[in-house]
């Protein structure tokens, strides 16, 4: 008579397979911030493209939210090693914010207000896989979490995707960013655990 | 709830508390890097006065505004809020950047 062992050659739950080398699963939303918590008024906020030959390309709020919106759902991998699932947002694909953007550019340098910077490739930002997102949980995104609008690109690690952004600058060379330039990872793909320089 | 044991510095900050809607402006004195920093220099720096990039204020490190809850440390003016200081710890290297102080007054000891 068989003793059955259920679950023991069985497939890793569901959590386990989200969940990227390294990183454990919260229920909460840590606040990570590397300075005060910029306070943006909507009227005053303003987000520019600045293309490698100069061109400026800017949106106010009004013009940013009558863009057509997307709303992903979306797991969040943090360097600090939290991962939280299923995280709903509403905002306007980078796709649609860059499209008749000329450039020959192969990377962006992202700027937030507080002089926060992050560096990426172009092309992670296209496709579907970057938003400049402006609600959260059917809400205003809140001043702690990067309102009232932050960058999301999920499939790098979440200081990639800049709170309160204000800017891109698209650039011919990589240029390492706030915590790039200190021995983070240039790229940091949480599948490869892409943390620290060298990794 | 975030758990900062895991922060990559190595360093536990003193808030623990990781709700959604804290106040995330809230920071620690420089006494925060006493420790990170006596790994790589054999003195106390937090008594060392540095120089603000920015403003042009000089005043103990210990003074600076620290901003703990991060990938590393950031340390900030008080006066300013310019960053003159940072630290980063991965498994194998500490980072140190200093572009934001111009000088760092060191006491000596004489005996």
């Amino acid at each position: 008579m068989g003793v059955v062992s259920p679950g023991f050659h069985g497939r890793p739950r569901e959590s386990s397979r989200r969940l990227p080398p390294g990183q454990y699963e919260t229920h909460d939303f840590p606040v990570l911030s590397a300075g005060p918590t910029p306070r943006i008024d909507r009227e005053d906020w303003e987000f520019t493209v600045t293309t490698e030959t100069g061109d400026r390309h800017s949106w106010n709020w009004a013009e940013l939210t009558s863009l057509p919106s997307e709303s992903p759902t979306l797991d969040l991998h943090c360097v600090t090693k939290w991962s939280k699932f299923d995280t709903s947002w509403q905002g306007v694909s980078l796709d649609v914010l860059l499209t008749g953007v000329e450039t020959a550019a192969d990377f962006v340098m992202v700027s937030s207000y507080g002089g926060y910077t992050t560096n990426l490739p172009l092309e992670d930002l296209l496709d579907g896989q970057a938003w400049i997102a402006y609600g959260y949980e059917g809400d205003d995104i809140p001043p702690e979490h990067g309102g009232p609008a932050r960058l999301l690109v999920p499939h790098l690690y979440f200081w990639k995707s800049a709170k309160w952004v204000h800017g891109m600058r698209l650039l011919t060379g990589d240029e390492p960013g706030f915590w790039e330039s200190l021995g983070y990872h240039d790229y940091g793909d949480p599948w490869r655990e892409q943390r620290y320089q060298g990794d | 709830m975030a758990d900062m044991n895991h922060h990559p510095d190595g360093h536990p900050a003193s808030h623990g508390h990781g709700h959604g809607h804290e106040d995330s402006d809230e920071y620690e004195d420089g006494n925060a890097m006493a420790g990170p920093l006596s790994e790589i220099f054999a003195v106390d720096l937090t008594s060392a006065h540095g120089r603000c990039a920015n403003c042009g204020i000089t005043e103990p490190v210990a003074r600076l505004r620290v901003y703990t809850r991060a990938p590393g440390l950031v340390g900030r003016c008080p006066h300013c809020a310019h960053v003159t200081l940072r630290m980063t710890r991965s498994p194998d290297n500490a980072w140190l950047d200093m572009s934001g102080t111009t000088t760092l007054r060191i006491p000596l000891t004489t005996t």
